[in-house]
């Protein structure tokens, strides 16, 4: 004879320990790191150092968002690495793609200079 | 037989909701690829933000609503139902702030020439890659907004309990984690000086 299925209709709400003040000093960080952005923004800086240090910035702020507001953190253990290697995984796999863009720009092979159009 | 232990001690509507997460997740990172493939492959890319004012208030707005959420979640665990539906009635409504903010700034953008497949300022790929991955984002806030009443509403009368406030503020918190990466690569990289 096989057990009926633990259903339970009604699951209650998951329980954090986690005080308001620790929420409100996490939400002034990621304010702080978002205006730390717009000021990167404004910098005298080459496109691509400000894209590695916006960049930066956002990974941060995801985390923190990630491990706090969305509680990844007072899950169980496996759970958050199964969220965060599946995940990383996911996203490393599509960065292959990215030879091909500096190609685009530098022009050789199979592109015009500077343009974009690929060539028939 | 062993049943109903769900995986990783995670409740089944929470685990379907980070599942979600994590695909969603994954197509807005596709989009944001394929825009950077294109910006890095194309020299003359249009710069055409001369001020962060609008995208500014719109981070601002959204980050509240996160905690706003936060709260309300937070609320439903302590029982405490009117507060828990007065912060998630309070994020819908800052979402709704959110969504007007962006397609005023939308509407400026027509305004000045720029549509799907044309701008004024050179490359037509800008217009679609800008609408594509910002219009994707405010899907996710429209939608976001319409589970938030939804919820907040079944909750308040009873129908829906805390675990339906927790899934549907993941969520949230999701689309603003999200528009975390959409604010630097697609506005503030193209910041004319």
């Amino acid at each position: 004879m096989v057990d009926a299925p633990d259903v339970r209709p009604s699951e209650p709400a998951a329980t954090y320990k986690d005080s308001m003040g620790k929420y409100i000093v996490i939400y002034v960080c990621l304010l702080v790191i978002a205006a730390a952005q717009f000021l990167i923004a404004y910098s005298n800086i080459p496109t691509a150092a400000m894209f590695a240090r916006m960049l930066f910035l956002a990974i941060i702020e995801a985390g923190l968002a990630l491990m706090f507001f969305m509680h990844l953190w007072a899950e169980k253990r496996g759970f958050l690495l199964f969220v965060l290697i599946f995940t990383g995984f996911a996203l490393a796999t599509m960065q292959y793609g990215w030879t091909d863009s500096f190609r685009m720009e530098l022009g050789v092979p199979y592109t015009e200079p500077k343009t974009g159009v690929i060539q028939q | 037989m062993v049943v109903g232990l769900p995986p990783f001690s995670v409740a089944a509507k929470k685990m379907a909701v980070w599942l979600f997460i994590i695909a969603d997740a994954a197509t807005f990172a596709a989009c944001l690829l394929a825009y950077g493939f294109l910006r890095n492959g194309n020299a003359e890319w249009p710069r055409p933000f001369h001020s962060i004012t609008n995208v500014a208030i719109m981070t601002f707005v959204l980050l509240t609503s996160s905690l706003t959420m936060l709260l309300g979640v937070r609320a439903a665990s302590a029982n405490d139902k009117p507060a828990a539906f007065r912060f998630t009635m309070i994020t819908a409504v800052l979402g709704i702030v959110f969504a007007l903010l962006h397609v005023r700034e939308w509407m400026g953008l027509i305004g000045e020439g720029m549509t799907l497949f044309h701008n004024p300022w050179g490359n037509p790929i800008f217009g679609a890659s800008f609408f594509t991955i910002t219009g994707l984002h405010l899907t996710h806030v429209a939608g976001g907004v319409v589970a938030l009443i939804a919820v907040g509403m079944k909750y308040n009368h009873g129908r829906y309990d805390g675990s339906d406030l927790e899934v549907v503020g993941l969520y949230w918190h999701f689309v603003d984690l999200v528009w975390m990466f959409v604010v630097p690569l697609v506005y503030l990289l193209n910041l004319g000086h």
